[in-house]
């Protein structure tokens, strides 16, 4: 039986850029600053970096394909630069080919940077997918909002939820978001709003309006990951550690079986329990201080509240109602603003969760600082409900 | 004896009300507010010619339990010239790939044609059983006075020698370059010229020596004609046909026009199917004429067996599942009569991979999936490997067609976002009552009209339409039962 990566690899140092409509930046630009502030948390220099990993989803209105625009923007000396790409969870990916690369001992330092530049296509939202030859030939046609949308019809059905009900529980989870966004320099979106204002927008995808919808912005983040040994010999702030990084892809029961009832993600419970299970964590209700759930709908975070076992499965809108999720409730969720607020520039989102659940376990995030968190979840998803991709991380203290 | 052994038609839901087209005319033409009476039929924007026939063909055969061995496609407005229309009809039937198939087009008379050549074909045993399929969306310039008289609509009728529902007992055809439309190659539109040349040189002279040999070779008398199919949307010309021909006036059969619209090469079958699910009686006579260059005339006689012939939807049906449309701007947007901004998202390229569509056409366009064998799990799409997770059997699967299969909604939206010629998007998870399930467009649905538990059906529609290479991707979508 493997042993899994638990307390092999430590983050060394992070950073990540502003996000948002960066219109003065290209992907190059935004991986550069991402980078900078990563390497100068390291205290390392670009040559003692072994090998490097970056994250992009939609490369074709980006930074086009391969590890060369990483390798060249930061002018790495000559290494590894592997481009990876798995849906919204591309973030995730890249982090973990860094972390492997750690805890396998190929490497002592590794890079992941992930990036997204989303506002060069001439319009709102994300661009269109683009997914091979064979499914534009027969899957229904549809946008994000609307693939996540029906977790809510079905998530009603399964629970004998009005809509009213779910409605305003997803509103309180956007006015949640909105609220810490409005702590966080770095965000997309860093207004308040009220319920009224979220309830009004206009519709998207029926059950989401506007603001049940994250924002598409331009961004990118970095992670530089080492050993716990050498990470000590380096630098003398508190350890953190990776305490398990676990991915869960469907293999097309959800889409084609008539097992899956369309209110839950089957991979996001089979990766939340494989981490659990890696990090030792028995109840994750008592025991995770915060998480970065991928919130790119409202009614997405709230379902997986659910499958991350932190809400009883069909009591998630008490939860939310009762603000057990909200900044001063007993787990906060998207204390940076989640993709709802801080902005979704697909490839870097990974590693913005694991950015802000660091910064959290350093004491190093400002105004939005909780009261000494000591283990933080980030789950990172790409993909539709019915097809999907699942990354859970768990990083903590020590 | 050679006639009819089955039948069905096809009507798109949507019924435009004339009053929102004359509304829309007045101030240019006053004259149209007198026209604004009743409704015609009305593509989605998703359905064509095409789409239309595979409706009929499936009523047709879901009534019939005889295997047709060729298939003839009569219609004007073919979505391709150059690939053979009716093949995609047989196909998305699943008639089977031993089978011939044949477009027959440029006339009105198309279908009355094509239904000659059919009863000919059985008659001389060329073949066993021949479907003919009449279909037609013509499109006419904005506040042309066709746009009132038009109708989109499909009849299909299956044409064998035993345990018929009507004969066959005699036609002809006559052949004259009357000139009254035509529609150059590359036209959009049909140019017309005088309905009152047409009406008393055209049909006036055309159609009565027809008829007259069509009954002469029937051993008919004029005057024992029961029914009198005969579209025309000029008045009076029908009328003064029957009267040259000494057909009893009341024999005349009503053209549909009030609740229809005339559906082209298609309809005198609909005015067929209509009367055989209607007034037809064992024993009745009818003369069925199709104009266009010339005229075909067919006599028939009605069987017992009619009686007891179980109509699936038919041209009844589908006149009664009807959906009033009073926004006539939809009507110009579907038919591609206005330029409107589509948006960027518009802008995304649909080429589409023939060799995909040719390795995967009984998936795409037969809407077949799989069965396993090993595990029963109906599936689509059929991949190597079951779905089911408690089997993953290896090769294990049969196809298995969804064509005919129903289920309900698990989970749907109405989206906004994505670009769709009729937003907001209806998809949603279908899930099949006999196991299998899959994501599916939702179309002829109203925002508010679906939810979880809604059942669906299939229909075969346009998925794409790749403009900028004039191709059409068909596959299949969910419509409320």
């Amino acid at each position: 039986m493997a042993a899994g990566i638990r307390d092999k690899v430590a983050i060394l140092g992070m950073g990540c850029s502003k996000f948002g409509e960066r219109w003065e930046s290209g992907a190059e630009e935004l991986m550069v600053e991402a980078y900078e502030e990563a390497i100068e948390d390291a205290g390392i220099d670009t040559t003692q970096i072994d090998a490097a990993w970056l994250s992009t989803h939609n490369e074709n209105v980006s930074v086009g394909k391969g590890g060369l625009p990483l390798s060249t923007s930061l002018r790495l000396p000559n290494i590894s630069v592997t481009r990876v790409e798995n849906y919204c969870a591309s973030g995730s990916e890249a982090f973990r080919g860094a972390v492997y690369a750690v805890a396998c001992g190929a490497c002592d330092i590794a890079l992941a940077v992930g990036v997204e530049k989303l506002k060069d296509t001439g319009y709102g939202g994300l661009p269109a997918a683009d997914n091979g030859t064979l499914a534009p030939l027969w899957a229904a046609t549809g946008s994000a909002p609307g693939n996540f949308a029906q977790l809510a019809s079905a998530y009603r059905a399964k629970h004998n939820v009005s809509k009213e009900d779910l409605k305003r529980a997803i509103a309180h989870i956007s006015v949640k978001s909105h609220a810490n966004g409005a702590k966080n320099p770095k965000a997309h979106l860093q207004k308040a709003v009220t319920e009224d204002q979220v309830l009004n927008a206009p519709m998207i995808a029926e059950p989401l309006g506007l603001f049940d919808c994250c924002g598409v912005s331009d961004g990118a983040a970095a992670a530089i990951v080492t050993t716990p040994e050498i990470a000590k010999s380096l630098k003398n702030s508190d350890l953190v550690t990776i305490k398990a990084l676990q991915l869960s892809l469907s293999n097309g029961s959800e889409a084609g079986h008539n097992s899956w009832d369309g209110s839950y993600f089957h991979t996001t419970r089979i990766a939340a329990r494989k981490a659990y299970d890696e990090a030792g964590i028995k109840n994750p209700r008592d025991q995770v201080s915060m998480f970065e759930c991928h919130d790119c709908f409202s009614i997405t975070e709230m379902v997986t509240m659910e499958d991350l076992q932190l809400s009883a499965e069909g009591t998630v809108i008490n939860d939310v109602m009762d603000g057990f999720y909200d900044a001063d409730g007993q787990i906060p969720c998207q204390i940076d603003g989640g993709l709802k607020c801080f902005g979704h520039p697909i490839g870097a989102s990974g590693i913005r969760m694991l950015y802000e659940m660091y910064l959290q376990i350093q004491g190093r995030a400002g105004e939005r600082q909780l009261s000494n968190p000591s283990i933080g979840l980030t789950h990172n998803l790409g993909g539709s409900p019915m097809s999907n991709v699942a990354a859970v991380c768990i990083i903590g203290a020590g | 004896m050679v006639g009819i052994v089955s039948f069905g038609g096809y009507v798109p839901k949507l019924r435009l009300q004339r009053s929102a087209i004359a509304e829309a005319h007045t101030w240019a033409n006053p004259g149209a507010a007198g026209q604004g009476k009743g409704e015609r039929s009305m593509c989605n924007w998703d359905e064509d010619s095409v789409t239309m026939a595979v409706e009929a063909v499936r009523d047709c055969i879901n009534s019939s339990d005889v295997n047709a061995d060729a298939l003839f496609f009569a219609s004007t407005t073919l979505p391709f010239l150059d690939r053979q229309n009716a093949g995609i009809v047989s196909t998305a039937v699943s008639l089977g790939e031993d089978i011939s198939v044949l477009d027959i087009t440029a006339s009105q008379r198309a279908g009355t044609s094509a239904l000659l050549q059919a009863f000919a074909g059985v008659a001389s045993e060329q073949q066993e059983s021949i479907i003919v399929v009449g279909s037609d969306h013509r499109r006419t310039r904005a506040s042309g006075s066709q746009e009132m008289t038009f109708g989109d609509g499909a009849a299909a009728v299956q044409v064998g020698s035993e345990n018929t529902l009507v004969d066959f007992l005699g036609g002809h055809s006559r052949t004259v370059d009357f000139v009254d439309h035509f529609k150059g190659a590359g036209e959009e539109f049909d140019y017309n010229w005088e309905e009152r040349w047409i009406r008393d040189e055209g049909y006036q002279n055309i159609v009565p020596p027809t008829i007259k040999q069509a009954l002469d070779k029937a051993g008919v008398a004029a005057g024992d004609v029961n029914h009198f199919v005969m579209p025309s949307t000029i008045g009076r010309a029908v009328a003064g046909v029957a009267r040259t021909s000494q057909i009893p006036a009341e024999a005349i059969r009503d053209n549909l026009h009030g609740v229809c619209g005339d559906t082209g090469a298609a309809h005198p079958l609909v005015m067929l199917l209509h009367l055989l699910e209607t007034d037809a009686k064992a024993g009745d006579i009818i003369l069925m004429v199709g104009f266009g260059q010339g005229a075909d005339a067919l006599v028939l006689k009605v069987n017992d067996a009619l009686a007891s012939f179980n109509v699936s939807t038919g041209i009844v049906g589908c006149l009664a599942g009807r959906r009033e449309e009073n926004n006539y701007q939809k009507f110009l947007a579907f038919n591609d009569l206005v330029t409107l901004e589509k948006g960027m998202r518009a802008e995304k390229d649909s080429k589409t991979a023939l060799t995909v569509l040719y390795r995967k056409r009984d998936m795409l366009t037969g809407l077949t999936g799989g069965k396993c064998t090993q595990c029963g799990t109906a599936q689509f799409p059929r991949q190597d490997i079951c779905v089911n997770p408690q089997c993953h059997a290896s090769h294990s699967q049969e196809p298995y067609s969804f064509v005919e299969e129903q289920g309900q909604i698990q989970s749907w939206s109405a989206d906004y976002l994505t670009y769709t010629p009729s937003p907001p998007s209806h998809y949603g998870m279908l899930t099949f009552d006999n196991g299998g399930r899959f994501m599916t467009d939702i179309t002829d649905v109203a925002v508010g009209e679906i939810d979880v538990g809604t059942r669906l059906r299939m229909v075969f529609r346009i998925k794409e339409l790749d403009r900028n290479r004039g191709f059409i991707r068909y596959f299949w979508k969910g419509v409320p039962v």
